[in-house]
C-alpha cells in the first residue's frame, strides 16, 4: 500500500496569505514540491476556482495565471484546482483543464452532494481525474457521509474525500467515517484534516489505518485555521510507519524552510518551528538534544537533522549531550 | 368586482404557491391548473373548487383559450419551451417562472412597466436575483455600480433537485441579472446552501463596488427599495443597512434577509416566496391594465 499526497499549500495555505501568492512564488514552491517528489499539487485561491470575491478576497494572480505557471513549472506533479458549486462554474473548469489542471476536486458542504453532478460529470468529459471533496465532515454522522460520498461516486467521482474542514473530528470520528467509505465505496478515499485541535497528524494517520489512501499535507501546516498536516511531517510519519509515499523528506523539509518560509515572511506569515523537534521523534531521540544539536550544527556548520540522525543511529540516551559535538565534528570532517 | 382569469401550468411547491397566494388576490382569479401526472397539486387544485387536468398545456389551452389571459408556467426549463409554443399562438400572457428565459428578465421593482406586460411572456430570473437586483440598480442609480456581487444562503430544504442539478444556470442567470436590470458592469452571484436546522431564512449579502460612494444617497436609496420591494414581499427587511465594507475602499456592503410569508410553502423559504410574490405583482398589473382599472 502506498499513500498519495496531495499538497495543498498553494490552495488551502492561500488562506493564510490572503491569497497573495504570486505567479514567482507559486513556480518556485511547485519546483520544489516537485522535484521532492510531491505527484498532486493544488493551487489557487483558497475558496477555489472564481473564489477571488469581495466575500473572500481578491487573489493577486488570475486562476488561469496560476494553474499555467504552475503546470509549467512540474515536470513530474499533475496540477490540482478545487471548485466549489455555487462559486465556480462548469466554465471555469474549462479555463483550468486548458491552463494544464489535470486533477479536481468538487467540494460541497457534507449534505449536499448533489449539488455536484453537473461539475463531476464535466470534468470527467474533459478528462479530469475527478475527486469529490465532502467538506464540513463533522457536520453529519458516518451513514449520512456515505450516503453523499455515494452520490459523488454515481456521478463519476473516482475518489472521494471526507474533509474535516472545521478540524473538529476526534480520531475516532475519523475512523469512523474512512471505514465506512472504505467498505462501501468502490473507488478511494481520502482524508484532509485541520489542526485546529492540534489532531492533524493523528488523524491522518487514524485515517490511513481506516482505509484512506489519499491525504491532504501542506508545508508547514500552511492553511486555513490552525492549517493543514504539515507534509513533511506527514511524510516523515508514513516513513516511519513504513508507508510508502514517494516524497523525498529533507527535499519537502528545505522546500518548507528554504522556499516557503521567506516568501510567506515577506507576507507577515511566520510557520510554527517544529521541524527540529519532528526531527527528535522521527530519529528516535532524547528531546532535550534538540538545542544542543541546533549549537552544534552552527558551531561546525553541519545539517541539524544528520546530527540528529546520526545520534539515532548510536542508540545514544538521555544524558550524553556531548556526543553531539562529538557527531557534529565527525559529520564536518567526512564533507 | 370583475376578476381576471389565470392559470398555472406545473402544480409543485411553486404552483401550489401560487394558488394561495392568487386566491387572495383581487384582481386574479385560479380557473384552471394543469399538470402532466395526478398529483397532490391537482387534488389541492380541485379542492380549492378550481378545473385541474393532469393532461398539461393542451387541456388548458383547449378549454380556456378565450377566457385565461394569464398563465404561471412553474414547470422546468425544458417543459417550458414546449409550452411556449403552444401558449404564445394562444396569445395567453405567460408568466415562466423557469430557468428558461425566453421572454425578458422582469423585476418588478425595477423594470416592471407597460412595456414589459405588452411582451407576450416574461421571465422571473431566480430567486436570487428577484431579491437582490432591486438594490443593486437602486445604488447604481446614485454611485455608478461597476461590480456586483451577491452571496446568496438558502435553507437545503427550499433548493429543489431543479436548482441542484443546475447550480450553474442558477448562479449565471442570476450574474446576468446583475448586470442587465442591476446595471452593473460586471457582476458575480455566489449561492451557498445551508442545511442547519431549523432551516435558516433566505439570506443575500448585496457587494457593489461604486465610483461614487455618496452613502448618504446610497442608504437612501436602499432604504426606497426595500419599501418597493415590501409592498409585494412583505417578509424582505434589513439584517444590515448599507455599510462601506472598509471605510478606505469602494465595497458596499448590505444584508438582505427574505421572510416567506409562509403560504404553501414554510416560512424559511423565501427565496420561493419572493419569486412567487414577484410574479404575483406582475400578473395583478396585467389583470389591472386588462380591466382597465388604474
Amino acid at each position: 500500500m502506498s499513500i498519495i499526497i496531495t499538497d495543498t499549500t498553494l490552495r488551502d495555505g492561500s488562506h493564510s496569505v490572503r491569497h497573495q501568492f504570486s505567479k514567482e512564488n507559486i513556480a518556485s514552491l511547485v519546483s520544489g514540491m516537485d522535484k521532492a517528489g510531491v505527484s498532486i499539487i493544488e493551487v489557487g485561491h483558497g475558496d477555489g476556482l472564481a473564489g477571488s470575491t469581495c466575500n473572500y478576497g481578491f487573489t493577486k494572480e488570475s486562476d488561469t495565471d496560476m494553474v499555467q505557471v504552475a503546470a509549467q513549472t512540474a515536470q513530474n506533479a499533475r496540477i490540482a484546482v478545487l471548485l466549489l458549486p455555487g462559486i465556480g462554474t462548469v466554465p471555469d473548469l474549462q479555463k483550468a483543464w486548458d491552463a494544464g489542471a489535470r486533477v479536481v476536486r468538487i467540494a460541497t458542504h457534507v449534505t449536499e452532494a448533489d449539488i455536484s453532478h453537473e461539475h463531476i460529470e464535466a470534468a470527467r468529459k474533459m478528462g479530469f481525474f475527478t475527486i469529490g471533496f465532502l467538506m464540513m465532515a463533522h457536520r453529519a454522522q458516518p451513514e449520512k457521509v456515505l450516503e453523499e460520498a455515494r452520490k459523488m461516486e454515481s456521478y463519476g467521482a473516482q475518489v472521494v474525500y471526507a474533509t474535516d474542514s472545521a478540524g473538529a473530528l476526534l480520531p475516532d470520528g475519523v475512523r469512523q467515517r474512512v471505514a465506512l467509505l472504505k467498505e462501501k465505496l468502490s473507488i478511494p478515499v481520502g482524508f484532509h484534516s485541520h489542526n485546529n485541535l492540534g489532531l492533524a497528524i493523528g488523524n491522518s494517520l487514524a485515517a490511513i489505518e481506516a482505509g484512506a489512501t489519499y491525504i491532504d499535507g501542506s508545508l508547514g501546516g500552511l492553511g486555513a485555521g490552525a492549517g493543514n498536516t504539515a507534509t513533511e511531517m506527514l511524510t516523515t510519519v508514513l516513513e516511519r510507519a513504513n508507508i510508502p509515499t514517494g516524497i523525498d523528506l529533507f527535499g519537502i523539509m528545505d522546500t518548507a524552510t528554504q522556499v516557503l518560509q521567506p516568501i510567506i515572511s515577506s507576507l507577515g506569515v511566520t510557520l510554527p518551528k517544529t521541524q527540529d523537534a519532528m526531527m527528535l521523534g522521527y530519529a528516535g531521540v532524547y528531546s532535550s538534544f534538540m538545542l544542543h544539536a541546533r549549537r552544534a550544527a552552527e558551531r561546525f556548520g553541519v545539517d541539524y537533522r544528520k546530527i540528529i540522525i546520526t545520534a539515532g543511529e548510536r542508540g545514544a540516551v538521555g544524558g550524553q549531550e556531548d556526543w553531539l559535538y562529538r557527531i557534529a565534528r565527525e559529520i564536518a570532517e567526512s564533507k | 368586482m370583475e376578476k381576471v382569469k389565470v392559470g398555472i401550468i406545473g402544480p409543485g411547491n411553486i404552483g401550489q404557491d401560487l394558488m394561495i397566494k392568487i386566491s387572495r388576490n383581487p384582481f386574479l382569479e385560479l380557473t384552471c391548473v394543469v399538470g402532466i401526472v395526478e398529483s397532490p397539486g391537482i387534488k389541492r387544485a380541485r379542492d380549492m373548487g378550481v378545473d385541474a387536468s393532469p393532461d398539461g398545456v393542451d387541456y388548458l389551452i383547449q378549454h380556456y383559450k378565450d377566457d385565461i389571459r394569464i398563465v404561471f408556467d412553474a414547470t422546468s426549463a425544458k417543459g417550458h419551451i414546449e409550452n411556449a409554443k403552444r401558449l404564445r399562438p394562444a396569445g395567453i400572457f405567460t408568466l415562466d417562472l423557469t430557468p428558461a428565459a425566453l421572454g425578458p428578465f422582469c423585476v418588478p421593482a425595477v423594470n416592471l412597466n407597460d412595456d414589459m406586460l405588452k411582451q407576450p411572456e416574461v421571465n422571473m430570473v431566480t430567486c436570487a436575483g428577484q431579491a437582490t437586483t432591486p438594490m443593486v440598480a437602486a445604488i447604481n442609480r446614485v454611485a455608478d455600480v461597476y461590480y456586483a456581487e451577491t452571496v446568496s444562503s438558502l435553507a437545503s430544504l427550499s433548493a429543489g433537485p431543479g436548482t441542484r442539478a443546475n447550480i450553474d444556470e442558477f448562479t449565471q442567470t442570476t450574474r446576468t441579472a446583475l448586470e442587465k436590470i442591476g446595471g452593473a458592469d460586471c457582476a458575480r452571484a455566489l449561492i451557498i446552501l445551508n442545511p442547519a436546522e431549523p432551516s435558516i431564512f433566505m439570506s443575500n449579502t448585496i457587494y457593489c463596488r461604486v465610483r461614487n460612494k455618496d452613502m448618504d444617497a446610497i442608504t437612501k436609496a436602499c432604504d426606497d427599495c426595500l419599501r418597493t420591494m415590501q409592498s409585494y414581499v412583505p417578509g424582505c427587511r434589513y439584517k444590515m443597512r448599507p455599510i462601506l465594507k472598509d471605510p478606505e475602499d469602494d465595497i458596499v456592503m448590505l444584508i438582505v434577509e427574505v421572510e416567506g410569508q409562509g403560504d404553501y410553502l414554510p416560512m424559511y423559504a423565501g427565496n420561493l416566496d419572493i419569486i412567487n410574490a414577484a410574479a404575483i405583482r406582475i400578473a395583478e398589473n396585467k389583470a389591472k391594465e386588462i380591466l382597465g382599472v388604474a
